[in-house]
């Protein structure tokens, strides 16, 4: 992958070179795109003077980073405690069939990424599923099909 | 502009009150998480039009709040000055509002909170059941403001505490004040944040930081976020406050990943503060310079915990390290660090304005004030709602939460996230404090409080959060890595009917050398889901390992689904949408499932209108 | 922790041990005082040349007094006076007992595990077995890093998924191929194939994945999983 290193750099300087702030740095690239590509990881460690390893180390440890290129459309579960006790589980079932994918993958036709996560804030309306930046309150295995829209239910 | 004194600030205020009309009409739309979920900011933007329309648009003012807290309600709006309450909004009711309430100043009954069992509908906010019993002494202010204008918060009084203490206290005062105060930290421990405070001013360090807390961790709370989101200003005076106190000139603020809202919010916030001088360098005037930076998360709940975040501010992966020696002394980048929960700042000015003894009047005799707790789950009234400590969990479930819905009986409740523990009917009376949840196995946590009815399966819940802390265990140290490994693929074992009864003497053995050996709170507090429900739920336990029942009718292998002939109308629902196609029948005929094809994912069971489909 | 005195090297203070009063440097670990008086504690984590981790938890102690009692780390603990420290008491070796059948239900057939395991009398094992070949205590991490000052190698993934690795699973420029990262693996052996070729590294035993002799020469490997060395960058998957 080719990466546009003025574009990191700025990125880089935004944080001041500040080792503290991998983590916000890492954030942004991702934004950029979509994921991590090793070699702006690379950069980055080169420019923040830091072990590569650490770099690695970070990027695995937390769940907002991907290593992969993710979908189109990101499509988040919610796996609170009180969207579990409403029984998110079975909903996030159902999108894994739908989909024909587990959480955490992408389709084969890179559209959607399925992933879970706990707590979205919007407890009241458990479960909730988050498509892209759109909430969607009291879920259930039914409504799954209106979420994903026509093409998928057709598969 | 750049505000030189305490003075100047006092002016500011004035010249924003006086330019404020009390009775001018004002429409708060709540923009909290839960609102937000439903749309309501379609509904904001059709009252700005509707009010533009009517000609209305300077009589009138929109104000986009933080959570007002009955989340179950949502959109909610509130009408100023009259302070009239109405819920469950959609767009097409925004133009009788205007016409009714806001131009001819009457009510629109069908959108107001109505009572069920007094058969009568509520016009204002604090005579609704949920509101009345609450002391909101945080959240209120929510509503009062637009989280973006700094010039709100001034009006109710922000920065007032701060101009106090920077104007007329030295340090020591500031700190006896919240020692007196009786405070408690709101993040989990309960450590007394005077103390705290003082163990961090009298380190040794020229250099020493404070840092916010809002990485809110807990699955199924969002106090934090709601405070952060609604009164980022409030946050922030606290902050300042504390690091004027321990002598700190730079302090964090940690906001969770999955926050974006608050994260744009304090940010402006910062932003704003610094234009006016009340942050940055030499703040009003008084020769204290302090200045904020903001962090975000990475998604990983053990960065909750204060060494691990300390490292996350590092840059390093979220792992603790020992407490030996505390972080008091030797915290972010080795120097003296006084973490602080969101909530534990927003109290801060509240006390320095009120006074110490006003504050700790408030509660029980070891723990002050009011905490804001997320009560959600299989109750009523879902939302926020802050209640002063010593309240008994029965009020705050039954008077406040309107109980359990749909008829069904109440089992549990959770309180204090993954770490807590499940306290039964039973219990229900006892005052909710520190000690008190402590005693019996759960603890006060950040204030997640996850309500469950007899549908609940205490096992499978076990499993949940022991499955929930296996996936977020930094994996640093033994016990914790290999322990809940072991501890979730035992449950795992039980709710698929694979149990046996020495399980549960292993279960214990694991559960006491989690508590005694690991390295840090996450691991130390992680049995205690478990622990809790084997002690109050024993029952279920024992029904799934020696009878291979789930009494709940939770756990899948354990239950099968079957159509009851007697209530089938062969309406075909379940037919349709059944995946594997399990289910055969003609229609107006009764259906039949085949067990043998049936993936038990519970679809028909969801859609069937006559509840024809049972599991046992 | 109200006495902020800094003492000067060599002024000892006296702490508690298994009943007795005894004096130690303030400087020294709690491990590093109890071994000073020749009582043993098992470790698994610690080495005297390295920073000490706390990660094992086999070095547990009891601390404090009556029926306020804690388990701490010796190896992280600092001494401190006053402290009551009880090394076997049946709270401790009880904990030890567990956190020793979770490791070897990890790595089952590490010698050094089940050495310890008779030495504690651990007879029997209720998890069943992983055949992992790291218990993860990071002393090739420390070693590498603190003293080859190489950091090429660290800790990916989190939780049960932790593992030690090289940046991005690949070969790296920064790894010396010194191979002291193995010499101070307790559980090495379970990476052995056994003596294969003469080396000084290692107690005389090369013990690799197979050894990519063509790119390490005697050196060893550390990558997991093997052949790792000669992917090119293209060849692993983003
Ligand atoms: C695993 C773990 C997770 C935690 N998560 C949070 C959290 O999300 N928010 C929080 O304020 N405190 C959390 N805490 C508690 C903090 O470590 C710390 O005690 C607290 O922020 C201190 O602030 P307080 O004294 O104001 O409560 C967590 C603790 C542990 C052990
Ligand atoms: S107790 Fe768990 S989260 Fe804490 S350090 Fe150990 S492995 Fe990490
Ligand atoms: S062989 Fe490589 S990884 Fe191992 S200690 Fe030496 S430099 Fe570090
Ligand atoms: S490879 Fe060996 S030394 Fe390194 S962490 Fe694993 S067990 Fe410890
Ligand atoms: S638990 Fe799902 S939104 Fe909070
Ligand atoms: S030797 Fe102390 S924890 Fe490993």
């Amino acid at each position: 992958m080719k990466i546009d290193e003025s574009k990191l750099d700025s990125i880089i300087k935004k944080y001041n070179n500040e080792q503290g702030s991998l983590i916000s740095i890492l954030q942004d690239i991702q934004v950029e795109y979509k994921y991590l590509p090793r070699e702006a990881m690379d950069h980055v460690a080169k420019s923040l003077q830091i072990p590569r390893v650490q770099v690695f180390g970070v990027a695995t440890f937390f769940k907002a980073f991907s290593l992969k290129p993710k979908g189109k459309q990101q499509i988040h579960v919610c796996m609170g405690t009180a969207c579990h006790v409403r029984g998110s589980k079975m909903v996030l079932e159902e999108l894994e069939r739908k989909l024909g994918i587990k959480a955490g993958d992408t389709t084969q036709d890179n559209e959607y990424t399925l992933e879970t996560v706990n707590c979205v804030g919007a407890c009241a309306l458990g479960p909730v599923v988050v498509k892209n930046e759109e909430y969607r309150g009291q879920m259930t295995p039914i409504k799954v099909e209106s979420l994903l829209g026509t093409k998928i239910a057709k598969r | 502009m750049n505000l030189s004194s305490v003075k100047e600030l006092e002016d500011l205020r004035k010249k924003i009150l006086s330019g404020r009309d009390l009775d001018k009409p004002c429409i708060a739309v709540c923009g909290g998480p839960g609102c937000l979920a439903k749309q309501c900011l379609q509904v904001r933007d059709e009252f700005i039009k509707e009010i533009s329309a009517k000609g209305l648009k300077s009589k009138v003012d929109i104000r986009t709040t933080g959570c007002h807290g009955y989340c179950e309600r949502g959109p909610i709006a509130l009408i100023f000055p009259q302070g009239i309450f109405y819920q469950r909004l959609s767009i097409d009711d925004v133009a009788e509002i205007v016409e009714e309430t806001v131009i001819n100043n009457k009510t629109v009954p069908r959108l107001l909170y109505s009572d069920v069992e007094a058969k009568q509908v509520i016009e204002k906010e604090n005579d609704i059941p949920f509101y009345k019993m609450q002391t909101r002494l945080i959240l209120s202010n929510n509503r009062m403001i637009d989280p973006n204008s700094i010039e709100d918060y001034l009006a109710i009084g922000g920065y007032s505490a701060l101009g106090k203490v920077l104007g007329s206290m030295n340090p020591p005062e500031v700190l006896d004040a919240i020692k007196k105060s009786g405070l408690r930290g709101r993040g989990g421990g309960g450590f007394h944040t005077g103390r705290k405070w003082e163990a961090t001013r009298d380190a040794p360090g020229d250099i020493k930081y404070v840092i916010c807390n809002a990485d809110e961790g807990d699955p199924g709370a969002f106090m934090d976020r709601s405070i952060l989101e609604g009164n980022p200003h409030s946050v922030l005076e606290g902050m300042i406050i504390g690091a004027y106190t321990i002598g700190s000139g730079v302090g964090y603020v940690y906001v969770r990943n999955e926050y974006p809202l608050a994260l744009k919010n304090v940010m402006l916030a910062i932003k704003q503060a610094k234009e006016l001088g009340i942050l940055g360098n030499n703040i009003l005037g008084s020769g204290f310079s302090f200045d904020v930076k903001v962090n975000r998360g990475g998604g990983a709940f053990v960065c909750g915990e204060s060494t691990a975040l300390m490292a996350s501010l590092e840059g390093k992966t979220g792992e603790p390290r020992a407490k030996y020696i505390h972080t008091s002394e030797k915290g972010l980048w080795d120097r003296p660090s006084n973490l602080n929960n969101v909530e534990t700042w927003a109290n801060v000015p509240m006390i320095l304005n009120k006074g110490a003894q006003w504050f700790s009047d408030i509660g029980t005799e070891s723990s002050k004030g009011t905490k804001v707790f997320s009560l959600v789950g299989k109750i009523n009234n879902t939302g926020l709602v802050e209640v002063p400590m010593g309240m008994t969990l029965r009020e705050i479930i039954f008077d406040i939460g309107g109980g359990i819905p749909g008829g069904k009986s109440f089992k549990a409740v959770q309180t204090g996230g993954p770490s807590g523990g499940c306290i039964p009917e039973n219990l229900l009376d006892i005052p909710v404090d520190y000690e008190r949840l402590t005693e019996v196995g759960s603890m006060m946590g950040s204030g997640g409080m996850i309500v469950m009815d007899e549908d609940t399966c205490m096992v499978d819940l076990a499993k949940y959060f022991t499955n929930f802390l296996q996936e977020e265990s930094c994996g640093k140290c033994v016990p914790c890595r290999e322990g809940l490994r072991r501890m979730g693929d035992i449950l795992k074992d039980i709710t698929e009917g694979k149990g046996r009864m020495d399980d549960i003497l292993l279960i214990e053995d694991l559960a006491g050398m989690l508590k005694d050996a690991s390295l840090c709170g996450l691991g130390t507090t992680a049995a205690n889901p478990v622990i809790s429900t084997l002690k109050y739920f024993r029952d279920e336990y024992v029904a799934h390992i020696s009878d291979h029942k789930c009494p709940a009718g939770v756990c899948r292998e354990l239950i099968t689904y079957g159509i009851d002939p007697d209530n089938c109308t062969g309406c075909g629902l379940c037919k349709k949408n059944c995946p594997p196609k399990a289910i055969n029948g003609e229609r107006k005929q009764t259906h039949v499932l085949d067990t043998g094809k049936c993936i038990k994912c519970g679809i028909c069971y969801d859609v069937c209108k006559f509840e024809a489909v049972r599991k046992e | 922790m109200s006495k902020k005195v800094e003492k000067s090297r060599g002024e000892m203070i006296s702490f508690m041990l298994n009943g007795a009063e005894v004096q130690a440097d303030p400087k020294w670990s709690l491990l590093e005082a109890i071994q000073f008086y020749g009582i043993s504690i098992p470790t698994l984590c610690h080495d005297e040349g390295l920073t000490p981790y706390g990660v094992c938890r086999m070095c547990v102690v009891e601390v404090g007094n009556g029926n306020r009692t804690k388990l701490v780390a010796s190896c992280m603990h600092p001494v401190t006076g006053g402290l009551n420290v009880r090394t076997h008491t049946s709270r401790v070796i009880k904990t030890r007992k567990m956190i020793l059948e979770l490791l070897i239900a990890r790595c089952p057939s590490s010698k050094k595990l089940q050495d310890m395991a008779a030495m504690l009398e651990l007879k029997e094992v209720r998890f069943d077995p992983l055949n992992d070949d790291c218990i993860l205590c990071g002393l090739c991490v420390r070693m590498c890093e603190e003293q080859m000052v190489a950091k090429a190698i660290g800790y990916a993934g989190r939780g049960m998924d932790r593992y030690i690795t090289t940046p991005f699973d690949m070969t790296s420029d920064e790894c010396r191929k010194c191979g002291a990262c193995m010499f101070i693996c307790p559980v090495c052996e379970l990476r052995c194939q056994g003596p294969q070729a003469e080396t000084t590294l290692c107690s005389g035993c090369i013990n690799t994945e197979p050894v990519c002799a063509s790119i390490y020469g005697e050196a060893m490997c550390f990558m997991v999983p093997c052949l790792s060395c000669i992917k090119k960058p293209e060849d692993v998957k983003a």
